[in-house]
């Protein structure tokens, strides 16, 4: 295949993730808008003004990017583990892309594409629900669409190796529920790493997500618990992980192939 | 320049559970050929394809097509092969006209290209009317002729055809031989599997047959009509079934192998 036929295959399996998570909007988008309206609501309006102030800013503004945050990992990942589950189990449509010509990598890159087009615009969607719970300033957005693109990225990617993997369908709930979900409550969505008493300021910084939430809120508050380049560099090289085993997996065929 | 589409050596494959699927298959398709392969249920014709179409990876043994080796050069070797799988495997939430642009963008066809061909080929099989609704309202020979047109979509020089008629009425059958008999007029070579023995003896010019996993006999359709003439009817046999030649030669082979 030249360059040229590469990036039409690319574009194919883009363009057919994308029209599919328009036409079930109401599963793909809605969830989000409701769920981080609801979170706003308590946190921001209810309990926000009882907490006060967290790191120089009021408490709902404080929890906007972990909210936000939340919602890219959880979508980026959902949508490359159940793309690609559904792809392989429900009637092996996948055998369409395996037989044709297009490399690894380019089908990994289409699906991680999918994954990061949904976790951007929810991350977007949040963003603007957060606008009628209180206002938002921006200190860097350079900072704001990196971490949002990458993060996407890095989850989009752990969703494809996770669909990939998965033999059934609880194959693909079971890290949401057991494994990110927790990473991301523990990683500082709701607080801040000073905050915590003892111990537990240390153990969350072994959460990846801790470093995800802080470098993308250093983007809103100017504020972080770690330096900004550590969490850029924590994401790259999960990125850059994540990436080498989809590509090995989709390579040599290892829960795709016979 | 090989003048050969297919050729097989000492092809292997013991599946993860310990099951032996083929024990060291050789096998040559000559280009423009009509190859009929052959063999009961489990004989392993659907690994094989498997392994030639990259939908399995064998265990050892070398395949050739169009002289290109498809394990070092597997991406070359899928854009020359168009598969029509024995299992429905298409999308049943997408239209047959999207089914068939996309699988053409997956071999780097654009859509400017890929539109006008799939409409062509809709219509030169009977679904032209069919294009704009979810193939799961599609009935089941409207299905088989759909797997059809996905697999020439892109053109292939060496088609699969894996038990592509089963389920199929006879009307249509004969319809889908005309079609496709028209493609080897036009240099495409086909390799089709079938448990309806009388097509393949009407239309291969070669013929392998296949029983548990080794090639019991191979050669020219007349060649091995000739080489097991049918055995006369035994004491009592009178009033019983009796199928074609072809079929004759076949449970001899595939129930007491030489």
């Amino acid at each position: 295949m030249t360059y040229y036929q590469k990036w039409i295959s690319f574009y194919t399996i883009v363009r057919k993730d994308v029209l599919r998570m328009f036409r079930i909007w109401a599963q793909t988008f809605l969830p989000s808008v409701v769920t981080s309206a609801l979170y706003f609501l308590v946190f921001g309006a209810f309990l926000g003004s009882k907490i006060g102030e967290v790191q120089g800013v009021p408490y709902v503004m404080f929890v906007v990017p972990g909210l936000v945050m939340l919602a890219v990992i959880t979508n980026a990942y959902a949508n490359t583990s159940f793309v690609m589950f559904s792809a392989k189990f429900f009637g092996r449509n996948i055998d369409e892309i395996l037989v044709s010509p297009t490399p690894p990598w380019v089908l990994v890159s289409g699906y991680v594409a999918g994954g990061v087009i949904r976790g951007v615009l929810i991350g977007l969607i949040v963003l603007s629900v957060s606008l009628f719970f209180t206002h938002l300033t921006i200190h860097s957005l350079f900072v704001v669409v990196a971490f949002l693109v990458l993060t996407s990225i890095v989850f989009a990617l752990a969703g494809l190796v996770n669909g990939v993997y998965a033999k059934s369908i609880d194959g693909i709930n079971i890290v949401p529920t057991f494994v990110l979900t927790p990473l991301v409550y523990l990683g500082g969505v709701f607080y801040s790493a000073d905050a915590l008493p003892g111990i537990w300021g240390t153990i969350t910084k072994f959460d990846p997500v801790f470093y995800v939430i802080n470098g993308f809120r250093y983007g809103f508050l100017g504020t972080s618990d770690v330096p900004l380049l550590l969490s850029f560099g924590v994401l790259a090289a999960f990125a850059l992980v994540f990436f080498g085993i989809a590509w090995y997996l989709i390579r040599t065929g290892l829960g795709l192939r016979q | 320049m090989t003048d050969l589409a297919l050729e097989i050596n000492n092809l292997e494959k013991t599946y993860a559970g310990g099951t032996r699927a083929l024990n060291g298959v050789s096998l040559a398709v000559p280009q423009g050929d009509f190859f009929a392969l052959l063999g009961p249920n489990g004989a392993g014709k659907t690994t094989l394809i498997g392994i030639v179409t990259g939908l399995v990876n064998s265990t050892a043994g070398t395949v050739s097509v169009f002289g290109i080796d498809a394990a070092r050069s597997p991406e070359q070797s899928r854009a020359t092969i168009g598969l029509v799988p024995q299992e429905v495997n298409v999308n049943p939430f997408e239209k047959p006209l999207d089914i068939l642009v996309n699988q053409a963008g997956y071999y780097g066809i654009s859509r400017a290209v890929a539109v006008p061909r799939a409409k062509q080929i809709l219509k030169d099989l009977g679904l032209h009317d069919k294009g704009g609704m979810p193939s799961s309202q599609l009935s089941g020979g409207m299905k088989r002729r759909l797997m059809i047109a996905r697999g020439i979509i892109h053109e292939p020089k060496l088609l699969i055809l894996d038990e592509p008629t089963a389920g199929v009425d006879v009307e249509l059958r004969r319809s889908m031989w005309d079609y496709l008999t028209g493609l080897t007029k036009k240099g495409v070579t086909i390799i089709l599997t079938t448990h309806y023995l009388e097509e393949a003896e009407q239309l291969a010019k070669h013929v392998a047959i296949i029983n548990k996993g080794d090639i019991v006999e191979q050669g020219t359709m007349e060649e091995v009509l000739a080489k097991h003439p049918s055995t006369p009817l035994g004491a009592g046999d009178e009033g019983k079934y009796r199928g074609g030649k072809l079929e004759e030669v076949f449970l001899k082979l595939t129930q007491n192998p030489t």
